[in-house]
């Protein structure tokens, strides 16, 4: 059987960013002051969980060859409606979680319906509606706070440990891939996500449900970027329309994406690259802190990683005979 | 077995395409249990005829008939459903999905919209098996496999689909000897099930082995249909022969141009796809590259203008060997070759740029003193061109893409002239414009050549090749089948030698023709 080395091929971007995350993890670790403890663990997640899930929306309209620049802007939105929804008893805070997953679907299917319908390209579709949704984060949160009767014990549970153990967040994260994101996959939809992203011609010939395929990857892109925006709110117990994070979470994303090992031409890559990556990108910063370096130095640094990483991925060009297909 | 009730009956099937007359009340009887091939010669109308029985583009009139029953397809997927499965000629296998995944692609087995692998990979296995490719592993990507190897996946595929009547449009083309023989016999196999085939190919051997019936379009009208094997294949070839001789040429020069090649090519290959080429082009030559749409012309003049890699063989200017590297090596003025591509929507024009800018991008050094643009001496380049051209344009700063398709041909070409270059390749430059159009650019052709210039004109229209060159070099499957000079060149030499068949004595003097 050499059927593993087809499965390790197909996961190699995958496994890259899980190598180089592991690499940065365990030097994280091995030079932090209090070493390996529950509490480093969760401090990680939490901070990576936030990023690892707006990496995954991405993931989804990168994979059917997209790009969600309104990904953040979705992000702050549904953090500002959670910190008003978020309240009361159990019923009203399911209620209004149930609400804010519900409107990133929302602002996923506005871009896909302008995308599909409109013919529009996706980085023009998502900075409009990315404005928009910020627009009115802003308009509803002009101040950051959150509501007098905020459930803050969900928050809790949900940032804290299991068992005084494994950091929540994680396990959060564990259930969307298992829940969600492997299913996705493996479902027909999923598979037309990837056709779609690897050529939208051929699938179209394929008879693969095309216009539902993009549909779905936005929807879910746009869930996955409430989760995000739930969890911040949990993080912070309030509501921000900070455009500066916005945006930042947007190219973070995309960074991530990358880091991931998955193709921005579409067609390529998984979410779980896209966790790796985030938690990678994350784990970048850290370092930084751990050795005590300047905060101004942090962007520099995170810049050159990324280009190291982004260049081994398009070594492959140097095997192009015909010239003409470098620009396809 | 056969039945006397067609099992898919086309009546009237009228296309156009702009102006363009692509099929005209063309009829067709597909039997079940038969092979039925479709003989033409480029722009016949063959692949019209497929694309609308599969669903790609609905007929402008007609009708269809599936077991007597009335049928339209509004997209591919339905006439998948209704069992019409086509293999089309550009493949349409996704890249980055498994073999297997392709396989599977319209109809994937699971449950709940969750797709079940092991009962996938057991389809595929089955499939391949079917089609006589079980040395493709179902997990392979299908970018990474060779273009034969996804042949055989596209015929693997159309098997799962259950088909009824199944379209083979030039599906062996990339196949070697051993798999056509054992896709021969599948089809075969399929036939004896009932399955209606309907198979299209250059190649006369494989229809005179597989045909049962044969029928003839020309010019998008159905010619003839006749039963295989009644017919010679200088009798198919006439039936073939015989477009509208609607272009004027303007006069050849009396006597052969002489002198020294500016161009040659010698023992030039590349990949698979070009084989031992040699040619030269002499300073007020017109050389043509003949035979059917795919043989290699288009990968000749990339690899001539230097956009190929790993070339074999010498390419030699003014009798010197060189090596160019790049499209703008190739246009610098040592060499000074342009290149009209075939594609002028995205390799020949900026369609969303002005018709200024896109006259002088390939001369911007020239225009430029210091990196700076001359606005006058480009307005005046710009000027000189389109009045010589007589290219119809509301200005100079209107986008590229607004003209019609004729003079945006001619923006091309003119942005080349600008450079005044001595070799001219041409990729089938006429194709989609308008007669009015392709008789000034033939005028123009051969003033150009009179001026001194060596061009190699590559073109899907016979009748353009006799009109306008000097030689014709007929390629078959990336290699030079023949050459063809003077009153050689014959619409049944270049018919038949593009279907690689010895054209009979008689009709053209043998030995006059230059084997080679």
């Amino acid at each position: 059987m050499t059927d593993w080395r087809f499965h390790l091929a197909q996961q190699r971007g995958t496994l890259t960013a899980l190598a180089i995350f592991i690499a940065m993890f365990v030097f994280y670790v091995a030079n932090h002051p209090a070493g390996f403890t529950a509490n480093v663990v969760q401090t990680v997640a939490n901070k990576g969980v936030l990023l690892a899930l707006v990496a995954m929306a991405q993931t989804l309209v990168v994979l059917t060859a997209g790009i969600d620049l309104s990904v953040g802007m979705i992000f702050i939105l549904c953090n500002c409606v959670a910190s008003y929804v978020v309240s009361g008893s159990a019923l009203t805070t399911t209620v209004g979680i149930a609400g804010v997953i519900a409107l990133g679907a929302l602002c996923g299917a506005i871009n896909a319906m302008i995308v599909i319908f409109g013919r529009l390209q996706p980085i023009v579709t998502t900075i409009a509606t990315g404005a928009v949704y910020f627009g009115i984060a802003l308009w509803i949160r002009p101040f950051p706070g959150s509501s007098p009767d905020f459930n803050s014990d969900i928050a809790d549970a949900l940032t804290g440990k299991i068992f005084d153990v494994v950091p929540t967040s994680f396990v959060v994260l564990l259930g969307v891939v298992l829940l969600l994101w492997l299913p996705f996959q493996g479902s027909v939809i999923g598979r037309a996500v990837y056709a779609v992203g690897s050529s939208e011609q051929a699938a179209y010939m394929s008879g693969m449900p095309v216009r539902r395929a993009k549909f779905a990857a936005y929807v879910l892109g746009g869930m996955l970027a409430a989760a995000g925006g739930l969890f911040l709110t949990f993080f912070t117990y309030s509501g921000e329309a900070s455009l500066a994070n916005g945006n930042t979470y947007t190219l973070y994303s995309i960074a991530a994406v990358v880091l991931g090992g998955v193709s921005l031409f579409g067609g390529r890559g998984s979410a779980i690259g896209a966790i790796f990556g985030a938690l990678a990108f994350r784990a970048i910063g850290d370092l930084l802190f751990v050795f005590d370096v300047e905060p101004l130095w942090q962007p520099l640094f995170q810049g050159l990683v990324l280009l190291l990483a982004v260049s081994i991925g398009s070594a492959r060009l140097f095997q192009v005979r015909n010239r003409l297909e470098l620009f396809t | 077995m056969e039945s006397l009730v067609p099992l898919f009956r086309m009546e009237g099937i009228s296309k156009r395409y702009g102006g363009v007359r692509a099929l005209q009340q063309a009829d067709l009887d597909v039997r079940a249990g038969r092979v039925h091939a479709i003989l033409g010669e480029n722009g016949a109308g063959k692949s019209t005829l497929i694309k609308i029985m599969s669903g790609v583009v609905a007929p402008d009139e007609g009708r269809m008939l599936l077991d007597g029953r009335e049928v339209s397809f509004p997209d591919p997927a339905a006439a998948n459903a209704a069992g019409i499965v086509c293999i089309f000629q550009e493949l349409s296998l996704i890249p980055d999905l498994s073999v297997a995944d392709n396989i599977v692609a319209s109809n994937p087995p699971g449950r709940f919209g969750l797709i079940d692998r092991k009962a996938q990979r057991r389809l595929a296995e089955a499939a391949l098996a079917r089609a006589g490719g079980e040395d493709i592993h179902p997990m392979a990507l299908v970018r990474d496999l060779p273009l034969s190897r996804r042949q055989m996946i596209e015929i693997a595929r159309a098997l799962t689909r259950t088909p009824r009547v199944l379209i083979l449009d030039e599906a062996t083309s990339a196949l070697a000897a051993a798999d056509v023989t054992r896709v021969f016999d599948v089809l075969k196999r399929l036939k004896a099930e009932g399955i209606a085939l309907l198979y299209i190919s250059h190649r006369m051997h494989e229809i005179a082995e597989l045909a049962d019936d044969c029928t003839v379009f020309r010019n998008g009208r159905r010619i003839a249909t006749y039963e295989a094997g009644t017919k010679s294949d200088n009798e198919v070839v006439e039936m073939m022969i015989g477009r509208e001789y609607s272009h004027v040429f303007p006069p050849k020069p009396a006597a052969p141009v002489a002198g020294a090649f500016v161009l040659e090519a010698r023992n030039l290959g590349w990949t698979a796809r070009l084989n031992d080429i040699s040619f030269g082009v002499r300073a007020g030559e017109v050389v043509g590259l003949g035979g059917l749409d795919g043989q290699g012309q288009r990968e000749l003049l990339l690899a001539l203008f230097g956009v190929l890699r790993g070339i074999s063989g010498q390419v030699l200017i003014d009798g010197k060997p060189v090596s160019i590297g790049s499209p703008r090596a190739a246009k610098a003025d040592a060499i000074g070759m342009a290149l009209i591509p075939e594609d002028r929507k995205t390799e020949g024009l900026m369609l969303q740029m002005s018709v200024r800018d896109n006259l002088s991008f390939a001369t911007l050094s020239e225009l430029a003193h210091g990196g700076i643009i001359d606005r006058d001496a480009e307005r005046d380049a710009v000027d000189e061109m389109i009045e010589l051209l007589g290219i119809k344009t509301d200005g100079v700063s209107v986008p590229a893409g607004s003209l019609s398709g004729g003079n945006q041909q001619k923006l091309v070409i003119a942005k080349w002239l600008m450079r005044k270059p001595r070799i001219i390749l041409l990729n089938d430059p006429t194709r989609g414009i308008d007669v009015g159009t392709k008789q000034e650019f033939y005028q123009l052709l051969r003033k150009l050549a009179d001026a001194g210039a060596a061009i190699v004109l590559y073109s899907t229209d016979y009748d353009e090749l006799i009109g306008c060159c000097d030689t014709v070099l007929v390629l078959y499957d990336g290699t030079v089948k023949r050459t063809l000079r003077g009153a050689d060149i014959t619409e049944r030499a270049l018919i038949s030698l593009a279907l690689n068949i010895d054209p009979v004595a008689g009709d053209a003097p043998r030995n006059a023709m230059v084997a080679e």
